[in-house]
């Protein structure tokens, strides 16, 4: 069965993998690169879990076919962290306990991120929208809303 | 099982012949219907005819005319666009409804369109303001009225080789303003119970002088209803003209019962969901 070459680029690097045409990029980025800070909760759009952005666009992996990938830009929760340094987001939520069993996390923080690099100061209805795609099981959300609107707070006296 | 192909056409024909060559061929937008349809077993394309490279599909243009809609454009570009918003606000509104934000990254309005669901948020929005379907096909391109468009529970008038490029929404003159409310048992992320959309225009004493009003989820298609903008043309959209729209609108009603809403309920809801639209767009309209 012939497979589809994808050259592309992930977290600013140039990579390539072969993928079935049907193939998820969510499973490609699992599956064929090895890149599993991506989750997998539905498949079907509904939670989150796995968000990416893909051309500066904040999408769910799984409903994006991986040859869609030839020639874009994408970027992961793997690219998140500078080497060993954790970003403001990862930082909070763990200064926050904002994760418990921790699958929906790389989604929550790769959609957060997306939202403070569009808006610097979001209210907390803004950020329960903006996140409103992003299921959690365990936490009840109270604790990651903060350690989100915490994060944007550290980032902009940053920026100040 | 055969491989399913992935296909990228560049252009209009190139999509074409690509489609007509191969009747399995499925076009893909933002996957958020076909993927889900694909992995559940309900459709086994052959090949995924991803239409994101063509720039016409892609294409969002503002003029004198109005607006041209590649219909490849995900409803997060389309939200965000402050002049779409400005212009048809009732359109950015269904638009922001559909999905969470990730589906609206990948989401189109050709996609809600063309998988023709009775209960698709934009549908009634764009009837409402008169948008046209812009049609490619192995000979030539064809347009039509939106409500035209779909003929069924996911049926539509696209034949083989076919296939969406573009909706063409028409520039609001003065005091024109649109509305789209649905009704959902929660807040986000559910699918329509009763949708309606609503566009009119004033004249400067504030009598409407031209109407649109469509319904969607309450029948096998998005319904254009002109018994329910025969209510409203002639009035200043007061509480009598409002109760008469939401009448007309009732009665064209033709819902199901199902988990969402009884036929009741949903004949009810169609009214009042009417009415309120209506009254958003005239208070836009007002403002405009
Ligand atoms: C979690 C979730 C929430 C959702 N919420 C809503 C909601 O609130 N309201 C709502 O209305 N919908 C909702 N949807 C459904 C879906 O997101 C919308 O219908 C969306 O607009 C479909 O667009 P798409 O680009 O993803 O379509 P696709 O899945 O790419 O395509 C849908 C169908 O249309 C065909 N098609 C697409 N583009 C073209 C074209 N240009 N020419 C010819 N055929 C074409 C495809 O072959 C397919 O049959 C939701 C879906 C999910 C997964
Ligand atoms: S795995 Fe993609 S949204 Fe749930
Ligand atoms: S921490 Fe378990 S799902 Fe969110």
């Amino acid at each position: 069965m012939p497979k589809t070459h994808v050259e592309t680029t992930i977290n600013g690097e140039p990579q390539e993998f072969l993928c079935e045409p049907s193939e998820s990029l969510l499973a490609a980025l699992r599956d064929g690169l090895g890149l599993t800070g991506t989750k997998e909760g539905c498949t079907t759009g509904d939670c989150g879990a796995c968000s990416v952005m893909l051309d500066g666009r904040l999408v769910p992996s799984c409903m994006v076919l991986a040859p869609e990938a030839i020639g874009r830009s994408i970027e992961t929760i793997e690219g998140v962290a500078q080497g060993d340094s954790l970003h403001p987001l990862q930082q909070k939520f763990l200064e926050h306990a904002a994760l418990q069993c921790g699958v929906c996390t790389p989604g929550f923080i790769v959609a957060a991120k997306a939202l403070l690099e569009r808006n610097p100061d979001p209210s907390e209805e803004e950020t329960r929208y903006w996140l409103a795609g992003n299921l959690c099981r365990c936490t009840g959300y109270d604790k990651i809303i903060r350690a989100v609107l915490d994060a944007a707070a550290e980032m902009r006296e940053a920026t100040a | 099982m055969l491989s399913i192909r992935y296909e990228a056409p560049a252009s209009v024909g190139e999509a074409v012949a690509l489609l007509d060559a191969d009747e399995g061929a499925k076009v893909i937008a933002g996957g958020t219907d076909l993927l889900v349809q694909y992995r559940s077993g309900l459709r086994e394309p052959t090949a995924f005819v991803d239409v994101k490279r063509i720039p016409d599909l892609m294409e969002i243009s503002i003029d004198a005319d109005g607006l041209v809609l590649g219909a490849a454009t995900p409803a997060a570009e389309v939200f965000e666009n402050t002049e779409i918003r400005q212009l048809w606000p009732g359109v950015a509104e269904a638009t922001d409804l559909i999905g969470s934000t990730q589906i609206q990254g990948r989401a189109t309005l050709g996609g809600n369109l063309c998988n023709s669901s009775p209960a698709a948020d934009t549908v009634p929005a764009l009837i409402a303001v008169g948008a046209q379907a812009v049609i490619a096909g192995p000979s030539g391109e064809r347009e039509l009225a939106v409500e035209d468009f779909v003929t069924g529970p996911g049926q539509n008038v696209l034949g083989r080789g076919e296939f969406l490029v573009k909706l063409r929404v028409p520039r609001p003159g003065p005091r024109t303003s649109d509305a789209y409310l649905r009704l959902i048992p929660r807040t986000e992320m559910d699918i329509a119970v009763v949708g309606a959309g609503v566009a009119l225009t004033l004249d400067e004493g504030g009598t409407c002088t031209a109407a649109r009003v469509a319904i969607g989820a309450v029948a096998p298609t998005a319904l254009l209803v002109p018994d329910a903008a025969a209510a409203l043309v002639g009035s200043s959209v007061d509480d009598a003209a409002l109760a008469g729209a939401a009448q007309a609108a009732s009665a064209a009603a033709s819902p199901i019962d199902d988990k969402r809403g009884t036929v009741a309920y949903r004949r009810k809801v169609t009214g009042v969901l009417t009415q309120r639209a209506a009254a958003i767009a005239a208070e836009r309209a007002r403002e405009r």
